[in-house]
């Protein structure tokens, strides 16, 4: 299959006007990431979107751990759905990709099976009062990034490139299973060729790298790893994927699923305390970014307004690398500028002084 | 012959993903559960497809179906438009409500996902919530999560103005007219009924096990134990 293969999967995506709906694991591990979509898209691109309190989890989580039904979920996203439309809103944007993926599962349902959006609208107005909504265009966060990728490159104050050779930075994009591989074409470029990711990091400067294990699922796997007897299952996986990656040298993974980001930092914090062994260069491991952080630098905003300091694997060699300016101090401070203490060591970041200096030379 | 097979059918999710297997294995080469667990979710699509009552029985009750990961890598690859984990995912709504789930190890841990991750919802509207995410018990998430749990309202007040607080913004508290109204959509479409399900098959299971019911110690023990013999 031809590179550009990723041409032939598109989807209309709506040029503004958004209805926000947060992920349950992105505002836990990644809250600096909604605030810089929120940020990004109302400030920087000039565009109309909404922040509703009324909404919810999804419960996609309870959904594929197999705990809540089918029919409840459905009548759920019915719910944020019917608040979309009562906010005056018709193109609904989730965070998260599980939702994403529960979304289009389930307008697809409805349209295979009308008798059960039937059912839940009745559902919906027995619950709650509320009227089901449909919306006109269902995208996800990084979707709208993308769309918007080539206006902030023109804003841009940073491009992934090495400020110190001149040459694009080398990039592992990670893309959420339930992005396209439920629907294909529900995403950029399909479930074999998905582009979304590629198209930002080529677009501000970067260069894509292609491994063989580049498909495969971060190991999340939701019961495997949210039940502790089963999380060999989620390490083994991303072990499997970062073993496959290291041989390109990659200067960062970014990814458009919160979880897939999480995992494939948290693990390798987790190999390394466990064998000693790290994935990146010069001793430590590989940063692993959010979309939105990566906008973010791009477009010039603090790393800690970002929230990189909640990363485990330390991201300064990687802000040297693409020359963002930052305060080292600025890192432990909470809310009102005061120092909290910082995290203990670990050896996923262990680096001596030599070797740092000898990356920014 | 075919009476759990009528019960999948009523799952549309059986409906989708099952039209007919040719046994390629190609679902099982590119399954991250079947790259780790003794599990081959050709063979399961295949039994399925026999409609033979007591070998889906045997699927109902084994520890099997509870590997799937869910990432549905299956179904984009499938030549023949089957879904292997929409077929897991019928199998294992029908394993609870007919109570075979506590026949294993891996299906017994519905109750702790039930009691941490459901009653979550309810009680926050989250599936997750930062101090969910125990530092003790989640030892992989690193010194840096730790940090984060014990300096939460500074941290997290650096990105949202309402930080357990009602509002709009990242982990606000989502208001009890909110929670109410999800908790009737449960009530509505059998969500808290399948909860009690799942409670009441445990608690059975539990003292034919020895334990004085699903207790604290029950819970813990579906939480953490491996028995090791799944690989």
């Amino acid at each position: 299959m031809k590179r550009s293969s990723w041409t032939e999967y598109q989807k209309e995506i709506a040029d503004n006007d958004y209805y926000y709906a947060r992920s349950c694991i992105r505002q836990n591990f990644f809250p600096g990431s909604e605030k810089a979509f929120l940020n990004i898209i109302g400030k920087d691109l000039g565009l109309n979107i909404f922040d509703d309190p009324i909404h919810t989890s999804c419960t996609g989580i309870g959904y594929h751990t197999d705990i809540v039904p089918l029919e409840t979920i459905m009548t759920v996203v019915a719910r944020q759905f019917a608040l979309m439309g009562e906010a005056g809103y018709e193109n609904f944007i989730s965070s998260c990709i599980t939702s994403f993926g529960v979304y289009t599962e389930i307008l697809a349902t409805w349209e295979e099976f009308p008798e059960m959006e039937e059912k839940t609208r009745e559902s919906l107005y027995k619950a709650t009062g509320r009227q089901l909504c449909k919306p006109k265009n269902l995208a996800h966060t990084s979707d709208i990034i993308f769309h918007h990728r080539e206006q902030i490159a023109r804003q841009a104050k940073h491009r992934l490139v090495n400020a110190y050779t001149g040459e694009p930075l080398k990039v592992v994009e990670h893309i959420g299973c339930h992005y396209a591989k439920l629907f294909p074409k529900s995403g950029i470029g399909g479930s074999e060729f998905p582009y979304v990711l590629a198209g930002m990091v080529e677009s501000w400067g970067g260069e894509i790298i292609d491994y063989p294990e580049r498909r495969h699922c971060c190991g999340f796997g939701f019961r495997n790893y949210l039940v502790q007897a089963n999380r060999g299952y989620s390490i083994a996986n991303s072990h499997r994927k970062l073993e496959s990656m290291a041989p390109y040298k990659p200067d960062f993974i970014v990814s458009n699923c919160p979880g897939c980001a999480m995992f494939l930092d948290k693990w390798q914090y987790t190999i390394a305390e466990m064998e000693g062994k790290v994935y990146g260069q010069n001793g430590r491991g590989i940063p692993v970014l959010t979309y939105e952080e990566m906008a973010g630098l791009v477009l010039g905003y603090d790393p800690w307004e970002l929230g990189m300091q909640m990363h485990q694997v330390d991201v300064e060699p990687l802000l040297d690398k693409i020359g963002v300016e930052y305060d080292p101090a600025a890192k432990y401070l909470g809310r009102d500028g005061k120092y909290i203490g910082r995290p203990e060591a670990a050896v996923v970041n262990s680096c001596s002084q030599n070797a740092f200096l000898n990356i920014k030379k | 012959m075919g009476k759990y097979f009528d019960m999948l059918l009523e799952d549309v999710r059986l409906r989708e993903g099952l039209k007919a297997c040719m046994n390629c294995g190609v679902c099982t080469a590119v399954c991250p559960a079947a790259a780790f667990y003794n599990y081959d979710p050709r063979q399961i699509v295949s039994i399925v497809q026999t409609r033979d009552d007591e070998a889906i029985e045997e699927l109902l009750r084994s520890e099997t179906i509870w590997y799937c990961g869910e990432c549905m890598s299956c179904r984009p690859r499938c030549p023949r438009d089957n879904t292997p984990g929409y077929v897991i995912q019928a199998l294992r709504r029908l394993s609870q409500k007919l109570g075979f789930f506590v026949e294993s190890e891996k299906g017994r841990q519905q109750l702790a996902i039930k009691r941490a991750i459901g009653e979550n919802i309810l009680r926050t509207g989250y599936c997750i919530v930062p101090k969910l995410v125990r530092a003790d018990m989640h030892p992989e998430q690193g010194t840096v999560w730790k940090w984060v749990l014990d300096n939460d309202e500074e941290i997290y007040g650096r990105f949202s103005e309402n930080y357990n607080r009602e509002g709009a913004g990242a982990l606000r508290k989502v208001s009890d007219e909110t929670l109410a109204e999800l908790k009737r959509i449960f009530d509505v479409t059998g969500g808290t009924e399948f909860f009690d399900e799942i409670e009441r098959h445990s608690e059975r299971k539990a003292r034919e096990m020895g334990y004085d019911g699903a207790d604290e110690r029950y819970f813990k023990d579906t939480y953490t134990h491996n028995s090791n013999k799944h690989y």
